[in-house]
């Protein structure tokens, strides 16, 4: 383990003396070359972003190792054999060498163990749900830090960000101070799309009754680009927005300027949000209803509806039973409809909820009475937390 | 009549007058109106010279593998130009629409044009090139009078035909689906997609998906069982080999891709939850098992590439191929790989960091056999006599693009940089890199390699080059601005931009796109002038390349039964074995041949399933009804057909044998 660890931290090390050399040089060439365009991928201002970046560059250049000499050489091959060239030997027969055979096989394998190293370390200490550990490469964070909490929902089509701390919500405008970590916390309303600001980190995707997470921190002030990066229906090429890296004075003046805004977001006025819409301008709510995104998560912010959380406990203490069967009712809120499309050929159900306490979940009296005639109470099943996206 | 919805709709179930969108869309006007004209002049000339017959006898009916490996490879051009079309309206529209200028397609449009644009290059261009270049050449390399099971094949083409006319109907009836090419739910539920596009999309890769499989199950048969006698596993030509891989690879592949879209159907059809966001559908499952089919895909258009590559690469450098065996292993090595790569397709859809490692390390190994092909190609060219025909320049073209892209690739491998890096058009530019510069340049050099044994006269150099170099540059000039647009953080599949100091690239791109679309011209021309100069351009020999592979032992075209003696094969490379070896052709003592005989039946029930279909997109219960039983009914009634093979008399094989023997009496004197 030393040694592994040795050579991980070694070829770290490595990776980024070599990282910080390919950069300048790629950086200068490609910007002679593409003078005035930005290109936010290779030059974020995002810590996590950088250390993506300077993968592509480790990778890039660890192949080029290989590719430049195979594309050299068959240029070299293909004019020294040409046909014309009576010179150059002729040897019809030879098919095998071993020890070439050696090298073909071998040089890409080393390349590979190499890179193959290089993402073992880099896909665990770049995960976006690892809590951050450094400000940047000079600033370490403490262990138990808390990031500030940005909750992002999907809707169709624009982008609802709820600041739990704060206590206010905007649509399509991000902010947050520099050289603070943060944690996005994403789900989406209804159709899978990707939260993704290139300057500050990778993308994640936002999908219904599930949860996904990204830690990052932004480390210069400025307005970047954010948008969905996964297609998402007819108003996704406008599903953008503007995020502000901001001074931590400057973030506590928008914070104010968003309070400012009489409007609250509660669960009616979610459900009216919710409706598709096009090119949403930026707007403001000055409070919001604490509990507004676990309902989102759970999807049920319509009352009506039992929220997945229940639905989860309800399951890992037996489930409904055939009682359940009847506890679905058919939706009556039509999104198609909405989008001016035909109509639905047939209704779509929903599990109705049961009584239930305003935090989820039963209520105490309910749930310490065997809920069903078939309800067990067996706990080898663990129950998945709410909403985590319980894929892999 | 009109005035009862009830039975209007149980007649016609979803379709109205307004599913007709010529009627208010001017671009699909003008479209409707240019195909009618056409299908008006095309059907009015076979009328005209009285081709019906011949066509249906010669051509529909026949279960001659060499006929449908060219019927393949009409349909893949033929909808080359469909999905080019649609790739044209893509770049036009993104290199017009920045900031106050919306373009000329709306989303609705430009949504299915894009889709429609990835589903037919993938299942109606590329899979049809590779599998009719499988069917011609493979059963002609092992020695075989014809693939195992004749008339499946034939049904096979047809059911793949059918898919693609499902999704041209879309064109001018309905709609297509505005899903993407893989229809993710829930965008591609019932709620999100209430229209019929998804149906068509489901509809036509069902159909075509049965066809496809069929075929695969029918060319691994014909591998394995049907090789002349002496040649061993280790003795196929290379493209017989990876044609081997790649239909092991259909047949395990593709009833996922079936099972899958069945699940979607349920949802759609039958109110079922398997991929909705309520009463416990995950639509993370669809997206899992897709790729499962999905990534094999790649491999299987790739693989029968890296074939033709093979076999061009030794024939034009005079040479044996450098490294056979390791070869052979790669393309199993690749095989078995290709399967535990899918998830690389997603990493961002939030696995735990173990498992994203695991599928880029596993995705990142693939590169090292793939690098053995090109440094086993590599050597092939060395110490050989090089000549640069028009096969061996698509060759070249391929060895120093593809490396390109695959660079790319292991680059979207590392999950952190894939983070950056997904659904951006430098995710788009890798994979057309892999495709055109891998699949399509592969797909020509086949064609131009063996359109000489398939009609007998080469294809005319000029127009080749010039398709070649406009393919080539045009590729560069289409796809290189989208890797640029890609690290500045450009996402895919958008209508629309903000920021005004992208459209340069994206008109770059534009250009590129025509370049390509000349280097498409120029191939259709090289095939209306070669038929122009065939005189000039005639082999007689049988073997105009100097070939090494056993398909130009015998006549171009060759006869319908290949072979009149089943070849023995002694060595690797048993044609050039056997010229080395003063093999000599036999001029007397031919048997009658066994043949089989053409059946209309794959034609029909080919049609019977586009009818199925049609009824089922449209929710036409009763057509759906009857055109299930008609197609159940034809094909057992097919199965009492006991008249299905006829003997070529030896008096009529002798006559074929001596014209051949009086031809290349001629060349020799």
């Amino acid at each position: 383990m030393v040694v592994c660890e040795n050579i991980f931290q070694r070829l770290t090390k490595y990776k980024r003396m070599l990282s910080k050399l390919a950069r300048g040089v790629a950086i200068a060439s490609v910007f002679t070359l593409l003078t005035g365009c930005n290109l936010v991928v290779m030059d974020p201002s995002g810590d996590i972003a950088s250390q993506q970046a300077d993968l592509i560059v480790v990778s890039t250049i660890l192949m080029l190792i290989i590719i430049l000499p195979v594309m050299a050489l068959t240029v070299f091959f293909a004019w020294k054999y040409r046909q014309s060239n009576k010179d150059a030997e002729y040897d019809p027969e030879w098919h095998h060498s071993t020890k070439l055979e050696i090298v073909i096989w071998s040089a890409p394998l080393a390349i590979i163990i190499a890179l193959g190293a290089i993402t073992w370390v880099s896909t665990h200490t770049l995960d976006p749900y690892r809590p951050l550990d450094r400000i940047d490469a000079e600033r370490p964070l403490e262990k138990d830090h808390k990031p500030m909490v940005v909750e992002v929902v999907s809707l169709d089509w624009k982008w609802l960000f709820i600041y739990p701390e704060q206590g206010i919500a905007t649509i399509n405008e991000l902010a947050a101070p520099i050289d603070t970590p943060i944690q996005f916390k994403i789900t989406s309303s209804g159709i899978m799309n990707s939260f993704y600001i290139p300057a500050l980190a990778g993308m994640i995707y936002s999908m219904a009754g599930m949860e996904t997470k990204l830690h990052a921190v932004i480390n210069e002030e400025g307005v970047y680009d954010g948008f969905s990066a996964n297609y998402s229906g007819e108003g996704f090429s406008h599903m953008r927005f503007k995020f502000h890296g901001l001074s931590d004075a400057g973030f506590d003046d928008w914070v104010a300027k968003v309070r400012e805004d009489s409007r609250g977001l509660g669960r009616s006025e979610y459900l009216e949000l919710e409706k598709p819409s096009i090119a949403e301008p930026v707007h403001y709510f000055g409070n919001v209803d604490p509990e507004l995104y676990q309902a989102i998560l759970n999807m049920c912010v319509d009352q009506s509806k039992m929220c997945m959380n229940e639905m989860m406990d309800i399951d890992r203490k037996g489930g409904g039973g055939i009682a359940g069967i009847y506890n679905v009712m058919s939706l009556t809120y039509d999104t198609p409809r909405e989008r001016g499309s035909q109509p639905l050929p047939s209704t779509k159900s929903y599990v109705a909820t049961l009584c239930t306490t305003p935090s989820g979940g039963l209520s105490q009296e309910i749930s310490s009475i065997p809920l069903f005639d078939n309800g067990v109470e067996d706990d080898r099943f663990s129950p998945v937390p709410a909403g985590v996206s319980t894929g892999f | 009549m009109f005035s009862n919805p009830d039975l209007l709709h149980f007649i016609f179930g979803r379709l109205s007058l307004d599913s007709f969108p010529m009627f208010h869309e001017p671009i699909l006007a003008v479209t409707f109106a240019g195909v009618v004209l056409g299908g008006i002049v095309v059907l009015g000339a076979l009328t005209y010279f009285k081709l019906w017959g011949y066509l249906w006898r010669e051509w529909i009916t026949s279960i001659d593998h060499k006929k449908i490996g060219i019927m393949y490879i009409i349909l893949a051009l033929v909808m080359l130009l469909r999905g080019f079309a649609d790739a044209i309206m893509m770049r036009a529209q993104q290199a017009i629409a920045f900031g106050d200028v919306a373009g000329y397609l709306p989303p609705d449009h430009y949504d299915q044009i894009f889709t429609a644009h990835g589903v037919i290059m993938i299942f109606f261009v590329a899979m049809p090139l590779v599998t009719g270049l499988m069917n011609f050449v493979v059963p002609l390399q092992i020695g075989a009078r014809d693939v195992a099971f004749p008339f499946l094949n034939n049904f096979s083409f047809w059911m793949t035909t059918a898919g693609a006319i499902t999704v041209m109907i879309s064109l001018f009836v309905g709609e297509f689906a505005k899903t993407g090419w893989l229809a993710y739910p829930p965008l591609s539920d019932i709620v999100y997609s209430p229209g019929v596009g998804v149906d068509y999309y489901i509809w036509a890769l069902q159909i075509a998906g049965v066809g496809t499989l069929l075929s695969g199950v029918n060319l691994i048969v014909t591998i394995v069982k049907m090789r002349a006698p002496g040649m061993s596993m280790m003795k196929m030509p290379v493209f017989t080999w990876t044609s081997l891989c790649t239909n092991i690879l259909i047949v395990a592949a593709f009833p996922v891709l079936t099972a899958v879209l069945v699940l979607l159907s349920l949802d759609r059809y039958l109110d079922m939850n398997f991929f909705t966001n309520d009463l416990g559908g995950n639509a993370m499952m669809y997206v899992n098992l897709i790729w499962i089919w999905g990534h094999p895909e790649v491999y299987i258009l790739i693989l029968p590439a890296f074939g033709v590559f093979s076999e061009v690469v030794s024939t034009f450098c005079r040479k044996r191929l450098f490294g056979y065996s390791s070869m052979v292993y790669a393309t199993i090595v690749i095989t078995i790989l290709s399967y535990l790569v899918w998830l690389h397709h997603f990493f961002t859809m939030g696995s735990g960091a173990s498992v994203n490692a695991f599928f880029g390390i596993t995705t990142m190994i693939i590169s090292i056999p793939t690098g053995a092909k090109i440094f086993n190609w590599l050597f092939t060219m060395y110490k050989g006599r090089i000549s640069f025909d028009v096969p061996m320049l698509w060759t070249m073209g391929f060895m120093l693009t593809f490396v390109i892209g695959g660079m790319t690739g292991v680059m979207l491998a590392v999950p952190p940089a894939d983070f950056v890096l997904h659904n951006s058009l430098f995710l788009i530019a890798h994979f057309h890199n892999v495709i055109i510069g891998g699949v399509v340049f592969g797909m020509f050099a086949g064609i131009v390699y063996w359109f000489p044994k398939a009609f007998g006269y080469k294809l005319d150099p000029f127009w080749g080059k010039m398709s070649f170099w406009f393919w080539l540059v045009g590729f560069y000039f289409a796809f290189m601005p989208l890797y640029v647009l890609g690290l500045m953080g450009v996402t895919r599949r958008m209508n629309h931009f903000d920021d005004g100091s992208l459209q340069i690239w994206f008109i770059i791109a534009a250009f590129g796109a025509v370049l390509i679309a000349i280097g498409i011209a120029s191939f259709l021309m090289s095939l209306v002038v070669s038929f122009i100069k065939r005189e000039e351009l005639r082999d007689e020999t049988g073997d105009p390349w100097d070939g090494r592979t056993l398909e130009w032992s015998t006549s171009s075209p060759p006869p319908a039964y290949n072979f009149a003696f089943t070849p023995v094969v002694h060595d690797l490379d048993a044609w050039a074995d056997m010229k080395k070896r003063g093999y000599v052709r036999p001029t007397s003592g031919f048997l009658d041949i066994h043949m089989p005989k053409n059946t209309g039946a794959g034609a029909i029930l080919a049609g019977m399933s586009l009818v199925l279909g049609f009824a089922l997109i449209w929710h036409i219960w009763w057509l759906a009804a009857v055109s299930f039983i008609a197609l159940i009914g034809t094909a057992i009634a097919h199965t009492f057909n006991y008249n299905r093979d006829y003997h070529i008399p030896a008096s009529e094989v002798v006559a074929t044998e001596d014209e051949r023997t009086a031809l290349l009496a001629k060349q020799q004197a």
